[in-house]
């Protein structure tokens, strides 16, 4: 009996079902924690029930769960209505079929799809599918420096090629800081930078069928160019090599290191006591030389999309979720919080988005950056590769040499796990 | 019979090696918790250069970590107490009755140990959400899911335990009250329980350990209402940094009770242990 | 756990004290138990009459007794534990014959059934996926192995030398306890922060107060040292549980033993060969088996210690099949890998059960 009564009162604490009037939504970490997140969403969604009586309840995921619980909500048909995603998951997502596809119908429903930026509407699923979900926050990579350094080491501009990036980083590392700062045991990042360096070499980690070309000396060639930055041309901290906990955002703004490579990092660096003044941006470094067939790409087209589970119960007040949290005006409150751009091109214009920062950014998305390859395999890649370079860099931090042929046989053992 | 010389210089070393090395993390738990984050960011210092508190405030702040610790306190007790009647029931009939598929179902218990976590963390989920839809009776993302789960996991160690524990128990005493008319529940209340509270407090504190700790399951079956400490610790590590002082705060926080709880009753375990493991 | 407890029926009892059916009596054939426990029942029920039964009352009574009794005990364990892990491993079997990617996952009736690809994918050695497994798994019952001797090595030796009593001996036992104690998270997070490179106390003390390190600092958490890392932490939390079970084994050790020893004039080594390691050697049996099972599922360890992403040198196999299954979203894979590590579990605890009961028959 008290058992009962027991099992009756955990049971209560579960989530209500879902009816016309509520909406569950997991938004991604974007900010210094996630209590501070959920203060940032929480007048946003109070505008949005004063405004269609529909109250959402939400989660605020941690990066490090998400995508677990997400594959774990597509696999049950359980879980929340609306959810935040990693740009680059699109495609492995939409292969699930959990999703709500943005066909030019559902894309009426929220507005058109001319309303949004194409760059980052290409990182939204598929190519020639409809997408499995739309851009919320748009983000690109960009050089962050500090000017003091900079001026102290004698260097009045910032880097614009690799080779430049390589010589300035030289002169500014010392006893006491190094040039360049790298989350180098972070697989996702690293497999950002070797998609951008792949670019630029003139390769691709995927034909156009979708299949993995892990081993094209191009590839081999742009992962080893990033390792490199740490064994040959020493201008990060070998201590890098462990870094998966954002520390290279933290020694930047520590003045540890004079350069990085990141997305949108002002917010952060802010909340470290970095001030604006203190550190300029410019774009990422492309190579002196271009090598044949190489892009002029500088970074991948980062960014959170929003997406629509196909389980929800209330589809109808979901979509005009999407379509809220994708308005002009919640577009321009919500990314001039985080310091990322808006997704939809009339917010784009709000003074909010001309900072330095957001200027760069912006020139980035617009011309330089190319999506991630959109294929169903996209996680494993970041997975797998990201890892393969964790290793790399655990090797250099330990002064053994980096060879071509070895990151080649890794890259080629990798590709072999890699299905479908 | 006297220690020789060589002995206690062996001791010696032994026992104070042993300590240094138990010793040190838990003194740079406590030493960084009192820093301020500028120290925990910069090279190693045994103390902090200001001693500050402010971790122990920031903490709550930074992370919902007062319901976490509800959480963990709430799934923790509810999975010992029910860990408990249940191991209870079954090392009694296991030790005082002989029956067709006693010998099957020890060896079932002892296999279920080998299980590898990871192999049934999905279908486990997949249960939980399907009985939910289909009965109502929502387990996934709840405190009773993780109640049940975890209560199972603690399980088979804690009957193992009793069973020695109740055979260590002389039958004189089962077979007296028996006499006096008592039933088996009966005899089982009046006699053995009572008997057996140290055995009983020793798997009380294990079946809360086991949930206290857990996290590949809480990782996935939790939801920030339902969320336990061992996986909303993680949360101190955020996009922009890591508080380390805040995490050694928080981990401390959330290691003392359960620390004292189990140093305090350690006697009832050794106790247990001694009749569970031993005889 | 039951199985393997040892000494079962060894402890003498007294023979009016044997319960009924008594050890003697195969436990599988329950019948032949029934006179005696006619007996029993006939002078339990009767002593007192409480009120008058009719034969057949009574005999229903002691049926349900005997024979239904214990089941309705044991059920809620068995039910509990059958829902909760035979039912999902056996789903976790049906699993690994299947093609459980992505694609397949909302839908499972989707995904084709493969039959034995995935073990075999698993199994061979040519190939990539078989080449990883099997170097994880290597790596695995290394870290195992010495993760366990070592352990028990300390439990042993902290507790003979806490076996004497002096000044501060309850303290230090209290204090070698307390990382059995210690959540697993806030443990390992903090062993984490111990072996940062530049920041971790580890290489504050190696390289900047002992100068043991010549050249760069040492790294911990990458590389080759990874390995070695996560072993200390293994062992900094599972020895205290050694010396848990050896001190409770320890306190039966008649003292009369060790006093005969002495009159013997033995030594140190001869007291721990001849008399401690021969009484510890029931308990070993069990803590070895349970230690061994314990780290080789670890995953909360490695997984806190490196994140999802373990170094190579320090892939056990708990963290492999989880990238398998999650990272990598082939939970078919994953399933065949657990399977094959289920199987392997259950031939070594046999073996070894088949092996010291035997030594210890013989013994």
């Amino acid at each position: 009996m008290a058992a009962a009564l027991l099992t009756g009162s955990l049971a209560a604490c579960g989530e209500p079902v879902a009816d016309a009037k509520t909406l569950t939504y997991w938004a991604s970490n974007q900010g210094s924690s996630l209590e501070f997140d959920k203060q940032t969403l929480a007048p946003v969604l109070e505008r949005f029930e004063q405004k269609t009586g529909i109250h959402v309840k939400v989660e605020v995921v941690p990066w490090s769960d998400l995508l677990n619980r997400l594959l774990a909500a597509a696999t049950s048909g359980r879980g929340p209505d609306v959810v935040n995603i990693g740009n680059t998951w699109s495609a492995s997502l939409q292969a699930t079929n959990a999703l709500i596809a943005f066909d030019p119908q559902a894309f009426e429903r929220i507005g058109g799809r001319d309303r949004f930026v194409p760059a980052a509407l290409a990182a939204a699923g598929a190519p020639g599918k409809a997408p499995a979900a739309v851009p919320l926050y748009s983000l690109s990579y960009a050089l962050y420096y500090n000017k003091q350094m900079f001026a102290d080491a004698g260097i009045s501009r910032p880097p614009a090629t690799w080779e430049e990036l390589v010589e300035v980083g030289k002169r500014l590392t010392n006893g006491k800081q190094w040039g360049l700062a790298i989350e180098g045991a972070n697989p996702s990042e690293n497999a950002h930078h070797a998609f951008t360096f792949s670019q630029q070499y003139g390769g691709a980690w995927f034909d156009a069928g979708g299949k993995p070309t892990f081993d094209t000396d191009q590839n081999v060639k742009a992962v080893k160019r990033y390792i490199d930055l740490m064994a040959v041309d020493k201008i990060v901290n070998p201590s890098n090599a462990e870094y998966a906990k954002n520390e290279s955002l933290s020694d930047f703004a520590n003045r540890k290191a004079a350069m990085l490579l990141w997305q949108a990092a002002g917010s952060a660096f802010q909340a470290q006591g970095m001030s604006p003044e203190e550190y300029g941006i410019a774009q990422v470094p492309f190579p002196a030389n271009p090598p044949p067939g190489g892009k002029r790409v500088n970074s991948m087209v980062a960014g959170i999309n929003i997406a629509v589970f196909r389980h929800s119960r209330n589809l109808e007040g979901a979509m005009e979720f999407v379509k809220f949290m994708t308005s002009d005006a919640e577009q321009v409150a919500l990314n001039k919080v985080y310091g990322s751009l808006p997704s939809v091109k009339a917010a784009l214009t709000d003074p909010a988005f001309q900072a330095p920062e957001q200027k760069i950014l912006a020139e980035v998305l617009g011309s330089t950056a190319a999506p991630l390859p959109q294929v169903t395999t996209e996680s494993q890649f970041e997975t797998l590769v990201g890892a393969v370079m964790k290793e790399q860099f655990a090797n250099a931090a330990n002064n053994k040499p980096i060879t071509e042929a070895a990151i080649r046989a890794k890259l080629r053992a990798v590709e072999q796990r890699m299905k479908g | 019979m006297r220690e020789g010389r060589g002995e206690r210089i062996a001791r010696w070393i032994v026992l104070s090696f042993l300590a240094l090395f138990v010793l040190t993390p838990l003194f740079v738990m406590v030493s960084s918790a009192l820093k301020p984050l500028q120290d925990v960011q910069d090279s190693f210092t045994w103390l902090p250069s200001t001693l500050t508190f402010q971790a122990f405030v920031d903490m709550w702040s930074t992370v919902p970590l007062g319901n976490y610790l509800r959480n963990s306190v709430v799934v923790a007790s509810v999975a010992a107490v029910f860990s408990v009647s249940i191991a209870v029931f079954a090392a009694f009939a296991i030790s005082r009755y002989r029956f067709r598929g006693r010998g099957v179902f020890s060896v079932a218990v002892l296999s279920t140990q080998m299980f590898p976590g990871i192999l049934f963390l999905l279908p486990l989920f997949l249960i939980y959400v399907n009985l939910g839809t289909a009965t109502g009776l929502e387990l996934y993302q709840t405190r009773l899911g993780l109640v049940i789960t975890y209560l199972t996991f603690s399980l088979p160690f804690s009957i193992w335990m009793l069973v020695g524990y109740f055979d260590s128990i002389p039958r004189g005493l089962d077979e007296a009250a028996q006499v006096d008319g008592a039933g088996a529940m009966r005899t089982l209340f009046k006699v053995i329980l009572p008997t057996a509270v140290p055995g009983i407090v020793a798997v009380t504190v294990y079946a809360f350990m086991t949930a206290w700790g857990e996290v590949l399951f809480a990782s996935i079956m939790t939801d920030q209402d339902s969320r336990t400490l061992a996986v909303g610790l993680q949360a101190y590590s955020t996009q922009f940094q890591v508080y380390w002082n805040q995490v050694m705060a928080a981990s401390l926080v959330v290691s003392v009770p359960v620390v004292a709880g189990f140093l305090a009753l350690q006697r009832y375990f050794v106790a247990g242990l001694t009749a569970g493991a031993v005889k | 756990m039951n199985a393997p407890r040892p000494g079962r029926g060894h402890t003498p009892v007294p023979a009016a004290a044997r319960p009924r059916g008594s050890a003697t009596v195969p436990a599988r054939r329950p019948t032949h138990a029934a006179p005696d426990v006619r007996q029993h029942h006939a002078r339990a029920v009767g002593a007192p009459p409480p009120r008058r039964l009719s034969e057949g009352q009574r005999r229903r009574r002691r049926l349900w007794r005997t024979k239904y009794l214990p089941y309705l005990l044991v059920a809620p364990a068995v039910v509990l534990e059958v829902a909760i892990h035979v039912v999902p491993m056996l789903t976790g079997v049906w699993m690994s014959l299947l093609e459980l990617t992505q694609f397949h996952i909302q839908d499972w009736s989707t995904a084709p059934f493969v039959g034995l690809d995935n073990y075999g994918a698993t199994v061979d050695f040519s190939s990539e996926t078989g080449r990883a497994l099997a170097k994880s798994f290597g790596i695995t019952v290394l870290y195992t192995s010495l993760s366990v001797f070592v352990s028990w090595l300390f439990g042993l030796s902290a507790a003979v030398f806490l076996q004497r009593p002096f000044r501060g001996r309850a303290l230090l036992r209290t204090l070698f306890l307390t990382p059995y104690a210690l959540p697993v998270y806030a443990a390992v997070i903090t062993w984490g922060f111990l072996f940062q490179r530049d920041t971790g106390l580890v290489n504050h003390v190696l390289v900047d107060q002992l100068g043991l390190v010549d050249g760069e600092r040492p790294f911990w958490l990458i590389g080759e040292n990874s390995f070695w890392a996560l072993l200390v932490v293994s062992v900094w939390r599972t020895w205290p549980f050694a010396l848990l079970c050896i001190t409770a084994g320890l306190q039966n050790v008649p003292a009369e033993m060790y006093e005969a020893a002495a009159i013997d004039g033995a030594g140190f080594w001869r007291r721990l060969s001849s008399v401690t390691l021969p009484s510890l050697r029931p308990i070993n049996q069990v803590l070895l088996l349970v230690l061994f099972l314990w780290t080789f599922n670890d995953f909360n360890t490695p997984y806190v210690l490196f994140g999802g992403s373990a170094p190579p040198e320090a892939d056990l196999i708990s963290i492999h099949i989880y990238n398998s299954s999650f990272s990598t979203w082939d939970f078919g894979m994953g399933s065949a890998m657990s399977v094959v590590l289920l199987l392997f579990l259950l031939l070594v605890t046999a073996v070894y059960l088949i092996v010291t009961n035997r030594r210890r028959i013989h013994a």
